[in-house]
């Protein structure tokens, strides 16, 4: 059980993915422009890992290492994510009408977020059980979700500063970025992993 | 400087220069932060995305007569993923150290915006050779910017190039240099490319004044995650309904200004 809370907050915090892992870079820039889609994005990115570091642990556990096809893990993840997440957008807009309209136009975007299949080979590469292995891509995707709502609240104030010409749009979001990853460098006492 | 349309040496200098994929495109920026640690991460990082992006360039090229346009997308996933796991092994096998440095951001090569990118725009619509050397030239592009924001990072923050001690180090009451050390970690990597933006900026309005427009960013530095064509992937539709909303919402912010 602490192990397990330990896995949470070491993913979620200490190691957050994009802060300082740079996984999930291209929502974090792209959808930070304001704190309502970032948040609707975060969670689209919750459900999304979650489920597919469920799917892609059992494949992995009960599909790839009994048959030794262990080197297959990129291929075989990259097309069960891909195929997740057209088949969650399908479920949802069939049967769950509201999550659908909260979290429905950010599905297509998060197969382009590498974060996904970063927690699906980390799963691997850290032997995490299915448990484990749950817990830790939930953490991860709080830790986004957590970036990318900070990130927006910053850039929805920092409209209205003057900022030199050069550093206006994305330059002015990467220092941000990189104030931010310091002040979570406070974190990394906390635990280490 | 005038070369013919689709030649090898035209598609070199397009990738290296005109249409660099890191600094004018700003494409694959999660490797390019992550990896830019030193100049020699970069470097090996640029190199296997090279090898990758050269092979599946040349194999999709070759196929594109072949793969139904329907199921062309995770065709070409399936392409790119095979040659990333032969480089992987490759990598582990050859050249240890540098796999573990790179850890997960080679597997992750597949998900770099720049080899569909390449697969979708250039190498599905023609001839191998000339696929071949947009794929060598976009890798070159990528592993020159890669070896060069490398060791700015790495001469700022160890006072080092390539491992060998550039600036001598203040010790014992000498005079010389102090490492800033938090270029070398996370948040080095977000200023670094923020200055890149910024200079990139400045560049962009200078060669507009000049009548002569660089080609536009197209990655997620761009605000729009679809460009890479990677989401209509899977879902196999078409690219346009998320960017559609992305621009409602931009008039909403108007609205509310």
């Amino acid at each position: 059980m602490t192990n397990l809370f330990l896995i949470l907050v070491a993913s979620s915090v200490v190691n957050n993915v994009v802060l300082s892992q740079f996984l999930g870079i291209c929502p974090f820039l792209g959808v930070s422009k304001r704190v309502e889609t970032a948040a609707g994005m975060g969670g689209a990115v919750i459900f999304v890992i979650t489920i597919s570091s469920f799917v892609t642990g059992l494949i992995y556990k009960f599909i790839l290492l009994p048959l030794n096809f262990e080197y297959l893990q990129t291929i075989v993840f990259i097309l069960v994510i891909a195929a997740l997440v057209q088949f969650v957008e399908m479920f949802l807009k069939k049967n769950v009408q509201s999550l659908y309209q909260s979290l429905g136009v950010y599905l297509p975007l998060i197969t382009t977020n590498c974060a996904v299949l970063g927690v699906a080979l980390k799963n691997v590469t850290n032997g995490y059980n299915l448990l484990e292995g749950v817990i830790y891509g939930f953490g991860t995707a709080v830790g986004f979700t957590i970036a990318i709502v900070i990130m927006a609240g910053i850039r929805e104030k920092l409209e209205y500063n003057d900022i030199p010409e050069a550093f206006k749009g994305s330059a002015s979001v990467l220092v941000t970025a990189g104030l931010m990853a310091i002040a979570f460098f406070g974190f990394s006492g906390v635990i280490s992993l | 400087m005038n070369l013919k349309e689709n030649t090898p040496l035209e598609r070199l200098y397009n990738g290296i220069i005109k249409e660099n994929p890191t600094v004018i495109l700003m494409l694959g920026m999660c490797p390019t932060l992550a990896v830019t640690t030193s100049a020699v991460n970069g470097l090996g990082m640029g190199l296997s995305t090279l090898v990758v992006l050269a092979l599946s360039n040349l194999l999709i090229s070759m196929l594109r007569n072949v793969i139904p346009d329907r199921v062309r997308m995770p065709a070409f996933i399936v392409v790119v993923a095979s040659f990333v796991t032969m480089v992987q092994f490759l990598v582990q096998g050859f050249v240890p150290t540098l796999y573990d440095a790179l850890g997960v951001y080679i597997p992750l090569i597949v998900v770099n915006c720049i080899i569909l990118g390449r697969a979708e725009s250039y190498a599905s619509k023609n001839a191998p050779i000339p696929s071949l050397f947009d794929g060598i030239g976009m890798g070159l592009g990528f592993t020159i910017a890669l070896t060069i924001l490398g060791s700015i990072r790495e001469i700022l923050g160890a006072g080092q190039i390539f491992g060998f001690q550039l600036l001598p180090l203040a010790e014992d009451g000498k005079m010389g240099y102090t490492p800033i050390t938090i270029f070398g970690l996370a948040p080095g990597a977000f200023f670094v490319l923020g200055v890149l933006v910024a200079i990139m900026n400045v560049v962009r309005k200078k060669a507009e004044e000049k009548g002569k427009p660089l080609p536009a960013a197209q990655g997620c530095l761009a605000g729009d995650c679809m460009s890479c064509g990677f989401s209509s992937a899977c879902t196999g539709k078409s690219a346009a309904p998320a960017p559609a909303v992305t621009e409602e919402k931009k008039e909403e912010v108007k609205e509310n200004d």
